[in-house]
């Protein structure tokens, strides 16, 4: 069951093209990531999301009727440019962007209370926006996005201008959003929290989709049968043993263990590889090697941009 | 309450409770008091030093007069800051020689001859320091008139009858149409108030307009008009905040009002005698001044306070006669017009640029219409009914400031409703233009925009 589906969207600018028939497909109570370099068309796609501006073509569904200005208060949303009203008090402030939302006064006074708490953030409610330093106004307004417990939450590089303590805050409080039961868009450059957080994806480049999945998924259809055994004893003789069978494509040492790194084919196993090192040496670790969502994101990226390039 | 309204409420309440919005309603009045008051004060100020003139008289030969037979003695009358010493048989050159040490800012020096004088003559005044132009004016006028009774008088016309001969006549203009009432005209009064009116308008406009565009500024320097838009429309927004400092002003407006007519009350009533007993004093006094009770026009020191009064009093009873309710209806309509029409193009410049500075280029259209209309408007006092001026009470871009000042003075009908209506479309247009504008700019980052770029997102 989706939440959020959007076909063939595309949205054309006066000078160039930003999005080229992107489509997603949001599960209900998933964390989707949006990933793509710099200027791929991302930030134009949650615009759109957020009826901020209008796909020139395409159709969105939300919770499986059509999306209607009306849902935007089932949205959160926090832009990458943070932004708050600098001479405005902060629990004012909060308490506006609530009821622009849509919430009562007092829900919306009750939620504040209860977020102010658990973020420890109470003594800053009478303080101007302007007297906050950078990393607690974006608490601030990750408590704004949140309030109003929409469906869908759209966060646009969420922990950019984290430290690591609330950046980590940041992600537990995403997990646990999730477990309550909200769908997570976010878009990101940090591959190292797709990994952690996403269970979908999708990669724009260049105004259009170039991979769509589950991360799980993507990552096995791009692993290429690499494995790398660590062991105590004569590299040479394991390499030796090994290249008969298989590529041996690297070989290196750490503390007292040497590594090397295979490359082999499907019809060899893993028990088949161990079985060859087993006389030799003492093994210490053995994993397959699976490619990191950072190297999948360079691999199809720079071979789109090939691709679309040819005569350069 | 509904999400526009919500916009409005925050607008308007972050800027009333602004320290600077509640200096300047208290200050306002006191500023626009000052204004008038100022000027007036500041010339009796420099005034207010009594001066001290000599008169030396000559006899036919040339030679110095004894008092006695003085011929021009105490014919100049002394007035609240001059006072003249006739000097008994003193020698020109022997004053002008000691003036240095005397305490006489000057020297009028009159020979006999003068008697005799033809069309034209002239006297000599001595000064130390240039006499103002009340003072010239006081001692040649004192003198013609004394000239003048003189030769009557010796073509053997009794003294009461050169009396007689002067009367002071003021014009009493009158409205036809209030005929046979023959209600005195308010011109002055009307031409002050229409003044104010206009002048208040262009400088709401302009301050207000300002607020509106640095506020849209700010939402979008500060990028949390992304956040917003994910919430309600551009549209939304924009109006929300134009009506929400267009209230600002109207609070600004009637607090004014209120403390106008509470400090010039409160004024009136401390340092101002009481009308009613200052006007019987006024009509005691024969208007002709004869030329022997010079000392009786001594001046007390509270002859300024009842003239003061009187003219205020003058002024309350001439506000009684102008339809005081079309007035300031007539000014919440303009204000309000204007400010949407001028509010919604001062948001388009606001969202259109990345900071202050870029706003100047797309100013100077805004700049010229209401500083037209503010000349048109000055101009139009001479003859509220021109053409120049009924045209520009018509166009929307300057009728606010013209028509403000013209409704004083009976306009037609017809007039102000063509004008109304006309303000009203004009501001859905500009509204209409500057939404578009406002829609795709505030989203617009780091891009110096053109004139040509701004038409391309109005056809957008």
């Amino acid at each position: 069951m989706y939440l959020f589906t959007a076909s063939n969207i595309v949205k054309r600018y006066s000078d160039h093209l930003a999005l080229d028939r992107v489509t997603i497909n949001v599960p209900e109570g998933s964390i989707y990531g949006l990933l793509g370099p710099n200027g791929a068309g991302k930030t134009t796609l949650l615009r759109i999301i957020n009826q901020i501006s209008a796909p020139d073509e395409g159709e969105m569904f939300f919770s499986g009727r059509e999306f209607t200005p009306k849902d935007v208060a089932s949205i959160g949303y926090l832009p990458e440019e943070r932004g708050l009203y600098k001479k405005m008090k902060v629990g004012e402030q909060a308490l506006y962007l609530a009821r622009l939302k849509g919430m009562s006064k007092s829900e919306a006074m009750n939620k504040l209370k209860y977020w102010f708490t658990k973020f420890e953030i109470q003594a800053w409610w009478d303080k101007k926006v302007e007297e906050l330093s950078k990393g607690m106004q974006q608490k601030v307004q990750f408590v704004t996005t949140i309030l109003h417990q929409p469906k869908l939450l759209i966060f646009d590089e969420p922990f950019s201008g984290f430290d690591p303590i609330n950046a980590n805050l940041l992600k537990n409080e995403i997990l646990e959003l999730r477990k309550k039961g909200s769908t997570i868009i976010f878009s990101t450059h940090d591959m190292g929290s797709v990994e952690e957080l996403c269970d979908n994806i999708t990669l724009i480049n260049k105004s259009r989709t170039i991979l769509e999945g589950a991360v799980h998924d993507i990552k096995m259809e791009h692993k290429s049968n690499m494995f790398e055994i660590g062991f105590k004893g004569d590299p040479a003789v394991v390499i030796e043993k090994l290249n008969g069978q298989c590529q041996v494509v690297d070989q290196y040492e750490r503390r007292t263990n040497h590594y090397v790194k295979i490359m082999a084919d499907k019809k060899l196993s893993g028990n088949d590889m161990l079985n060859l090192v087993l006389p030799e040496a003492s093994i210490t670790s053995f994993n397959e090697i699976i490619p990191t969502m950072n190297e999948i994101f360079i691999k199809v990226v720079e071979a789109q941009n090939q691709q679309l390039t040819p005569e350069l | 309450m509904n999400k526009i309204g919500l916009i409005i409420w925050r607008e308007y309440l972050t800027r009333v409770r602004k320290k600077s919005f509640i200096i300047m309603t208290f200050l306002g009045p006191v500023l626009f008091a000052a204004l008038i008051v100022l000027p007036g004060w500041l010339a009796q100020m420099e005034d207010s030093d009594v001066k001290e003139i000599a008169v030396v008289e000559y006899n036919s030969n040339n030679q110095p007069v004894p008092a006695s037979l003085q011929f021009f003695r105490n014919v100049i009358p002394n007035k609240e800051n001059i006072k003249f010493t006739y000097l008994n048989n003193a020698r020109l050159p022997d004053v002008l020689k000691a003036f240095e040490a005397t305490q006489y800012d000057g020297v009028l020096f009159l020979p006999q001859t003068l008697i005799s004088a033809g069309r034209e003559t002239s006297v000599e005044f001595y000064y130390r320091k240039p006499p103002s132009l009340g003072m010239e004016l006081h001692i040649s006028k004192s003198i013609e008139k004394f000239l003048f009774s003189n030769k009557l008088m010796s073509k053997n016309i009794p003294t009461d009858i050169v009396q007689s001969l002067e009367t002071k006549v003021n014009l009493n203009r009158i409205n036809w149409k209030n005929w046979p009432n023959k209600q005195e005209d308010t011109t002055d009064v009307k031409r002050g108030l229409g003044y104010v009116g206009g002048f208040l308008i262009y400088i709401f406009i302009f301050m207000f307009g300002a607020q509106v565009m640095r506020g849209v500024l700010e939402e979008k320097t500060s990028r949390i008009v992304e956040v917003i838009i994910s919430s309600v429309s551009p549209f939304q927004l924009m109006m929300g905040k134009i009506i929400g400092i267009g209230l600002i002003g109207l609070t600004q407006f009637v607090a004014w009002l209120i403390l106008t007519f509470g400090i010039s009350t409160f004024a009136q009533q401390v340092f101002l005698p009481k009308p009613a007993t200052a006007i019987t004093q006024q009509v005691a006094p024969s208007d002709i001044m004869s030329t022997n009770s010079a000392n009786e026009q001594l001046a007390s020191p509270s002859a300024g306070k009842e003239q003061a009064a009187v003219m205020l009093d003058g002024i309350m009873k001439q506000l009684g006669q102008i339809n005081i309710v079309l007035v300031i209806g007539a000014f919440l309509f303009y204000f309000l017009g204007g400010f949407f029409l001028y509010g919604s193009l001062f948001a388009a410049i606001g969202a259109a640029v990345d900071n202050e500075t870029d706003t100047q280029q797309f100013m100077l259209p805004i700049t010229i219409p209401l500083i037209l209309g503010l000349f048109v408007m000055i101009n139009s006092f001479i003859n509220p009914s021109g053409k120049l001026a009924v045209w520009f009470s018509l166009i929307p871009l300057t009728s606010p400031i013209v028509m403000m000042a013209r409704i004083p003075f009976e306009v037609p009908v017809l007039q102000i409703l063509a004008s109304a209506v006309l303000l009203i479309l004009t501001f859905l247009g500009t509204t209409w233009l500057a939404a578009k504008i406002y829609r795709t700019g505030i989203l617009m980052y780091g891009k110096k925009v053109t004139y040509r770029e701004l038409w391309k997102w109005i056809k957008y």
